[in-house]
């Protein structure tokens, strides 16, 4: 299968191993991500505003690419924010032809967007591969590697962009099964980490860093699993803030979970975590999961 | 030609109507006008970047940019000149950054803010895609920010235009010094040169230059001969 | 709380242009307080978000503006799912930003965010922030 590919500006800056990771998976499964000849940063955050359509520019205009550039009617983003961001656009410009037509008169090096794409986030399209033909490819089986799914917001709301039940997603759950861990389910699955306040009220998200990953290590968990770079930050990066501030807090990895996919397909090479703030090496190396 | 001489065209300057010969550049057209161009212009051949300006054509609602000492005065133009963008402009010591980060984004956070409207691309008088370069500063991406500013000659009216209050050249500056210092290799034939003049091999001929009165170094430089270098090549 | 209610031409205008921005009917909330029970950020907040939803309605607009909630929103869309009458809160908390940010005020400094702290943010923070936060 081949799809066109909206990469988004962190997968090229700081979360690189989640691009890595992830093309390598899909290689594995034959999916093979063409990205984009020319894109812009999708806005990352949705503008709810009813009369600001400049705020849909960029979202728009990536979409039009795909139309008009690759002529095809599917793209894919692996960042969870990039996918709602596209989505909700998308959604709002099928809807509200005048919209669209404004919309348009902004698209100069782009044929007008007709509405004829669909986006979609990693995690579907990997559903459509189905977890049978994952479990043919694992080769070193995540066993006894106690996991906890992480969704955040985007990936299930608002309601009309959520990929999965909007209050009890599983989707990442079945995968991480077939790559044979277990999963640990938290009440934070589907909770805010706080996002860009992380810039504007650091301690609000460091307080909410220290609730969530708390909760996975009571629950029993190992390593946080998700798919959005902003929650990869304020989880795993801002976890050294609440360590300072509270003395017996112990660290969790956080990881993309295409990284521990990449480990138990055998492209360990791929997983990239060398780059991650908590180096989850000694923990996989204890579980026998990777060598010395 | 002739003909054309003879032919008047009227442009706005300011709002006020003026008959000028047509033909002219804008800057032309202006100074034939009265106009004295005290700032906001330099070379007069499209590089050095300081005659930005903006201007309508008649019937139409879209104002256009372009370099005033290129673009032509066509009858009915509505003319002003930009004197000068007063742009957010950093200081940094290059040696001092760490090309491992985003300096970009350190220094030009504003970057951030661009909505992908396309004003600026639309803006240039360069054709550069600046729109798509501010998105390669937003994630870092140093070589691609060089590649596709590389013609950039700094006008300015990207910034000008720009809703997001974000100016372009200067990101694109500090880009391509970075690339340049800390990505590119050094061309071994200009270290080759800077050895040599340290080494005074051409204090003599700079000498000589220096104590040429103003006819003799015209004619010098119009008797010039143009070497031409090989890729890799040293001519002596 | 000292509390200024009541429909002066000032909050009236602010209460028209909340519904015309968010496009949401205000009018019909019934302060179950589900938006505020489902934050996740309302311990940070002056206000809750179905405080700041009666304010709009009683035209106490000075408070909700004096308060730091649309500005602790991070838009996690949990109180636009639990609204049982159908109200985008989150669109509210948006058009209150807007009602300031609109009138050229930042209210995130861009030049106040330390230059060590950009080096680490990724984008996808960075241009959140500024969408959200500056005019
Ligand atoms: S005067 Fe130098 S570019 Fe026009």
């Amino acid at each position: 299968m081949k799809i066109p590919y909206f990469p988004g500006c962190t997968l090229k800056a700081t979360a690189k191993s989640f691009e890595v990771s992830g093309i390598a998976v899909g290689k594995e499964l034959g999916i093979e991500f063409v990205e984009m000849p020319r894109w812009n940063c999708c806005g990352t955050v949705y503008s709810l505003a009813t009369d600001d359509l400049m705020h849909q520019l960029a979202p728009v205009r990536n979409l039009a690419v795909v139309e008009s550039d690759m002529e095809e009617n599917r793209v894919v983003s692996f960042c969870s924010m990039c996918y709602n961001t596209l989505r909700q656009a998308n959604n709002l410009v099928i809807n509200d032809p005048e919209k669209l037509k404004t919309i348009n008169e902004f698209m100069d090096t782009e044929k007008d967007y007709r509405g004829g794409v669909e986006p979609l986030h990693l995690l579907q399209v990997l559903g459509e591969v189905g977890t049978k033909e994952m479990e043919k490819r694992v080769k070193k089986p995540l066993t006894g590697l106690k996991l906890v799914p992480y969704y955040g917001c985007t990936l299930v709301r608002p309601e009309d962009v959520s990929i999965d039940d909007p209050r009890d997603p599983s989707i990442m759950e079945e995968i991480m099964k077939a790559m044979g861990a277990d999963i640990i389910d938290i009440e934070y699955k589907t909770e805010c980490c706080g996002s860009y306040q992380t810039i504007t009220n650091r301690d609000a998200v460091v307080e909410r860093t220290r609730k969530i990953i708390e909760s996975a290590r009571e629950a029993g968990g190992d390593v946080i699993i998700l798919s959005c770079p902003l929650c990869d930050f304020n989880l795993e990066d801002r976890q050294r803030e609440v360590r300072e501030k509270y003395h017996g807090f112990i660290e969790m990895p956080v990881l993309y979970f295409t990284q521990l996919m990449a480990l138990a397909m055998g492209l360990e090479d791929k997983a990239g975590f060398e780059g991650n703030q908590i180096d989850p090496r000694p923990l996989l190396e204890e579980r026998g999961l990777l060598e010395g | 030609m002739s003909e054309n001489k003879e032919k008047m065209i009227t442009v706005y300057i300011m709002g006020k109507a003026y008959e000028v010969p047509f033909g002219l550049t804008i800057m032309k057209a202006m100074e034939y006008a009265g106009y004295r161009f005290i700032r906001g212009s330099g070379c007069r051949a499209g590089f050095c970047g300081a005659c930005a300006t903006v201007y309508r054509n008649k019937g139409e609602y879209k104002f256009q940019t372009a370099l005033a000492c290129q673009a032509t005065a066509e009858d009915g133009m509505y003319l002003a000149q930009l004197p000068f963008v007063p742009a957010n402009r950093k200081e940094y010591d290059i040696a001092m950054i760490n090309p491992e980060k985003n300096v970009l984004s350190e220094y030009y956070p504003e970057i951030n803010r661009c909505v992908s409207c396309n004003t600026c691309t639309k803006s240039c008088p360069q054709e550069l895609d600046v729109m798509y370069y501010i998105q390669a500063a937003i994630r870092g991406d140093y070589g691609e920010v060089s590649k596709l500013s590389f013609d950039c000659i700094q006008c300015g009216l990207c910034a000008a235009r720009c809703p997001a209050e974000i100016t372009h050249y200067h990101v694109a500056q500090l880009a391509r010094r970075i690339y340049g210092k800390y990505h590119l290799q050094i061309p071994e034939h200009l270290l080759k040169r800077i050895e040599d003049i340290d080494a005074g091999k051409f204090d003599n001929e700079i000498g000589k230059l220096k104590k040429m009165g103003m006819k003799e170094l015209k004619e010098e430089y119009t008797s010039r001969t143009i070497e031409k270098i090989q890729r890799g090549e040293v001519t002596q | 709380m000292e509390l200024k209610i009541g429909y002066d031409d000032k909050n009236l205008a602010l209460m028209k242009e909340v519904e015309e921005i968010s496009g949401q009917p205000v009018m019909l909330c019934y302060q179950c307080g589900k938006c505020s029970s489902s934050c996740p950020m309302a311990d940070d907040m002056d206000y809750l978000p179905n405080q700041v939803m009666k304010f709009i309605q009683i035209g106490a607009t000075e408070k909700i503006l004096e308060g730091n909630t649309p500005w602790i929103c991070a838009e996690c869309f949990n109180c636009t799912v639990e609204c049982p009458k159908g109200i985008d809160i989150a669109a509210v908390m948006e058009a209150l930003r807007l009602s300031i940010l609109r009138k050229n005020i930042d209210v995130l400094r861009i030049e106040s965010i330390a230059e060590e702290e950009i080096e680490d943010l990724p984008p996808i923070a960075l241009v959140a922030a500024m969408r959200k936060l500056t005019g």
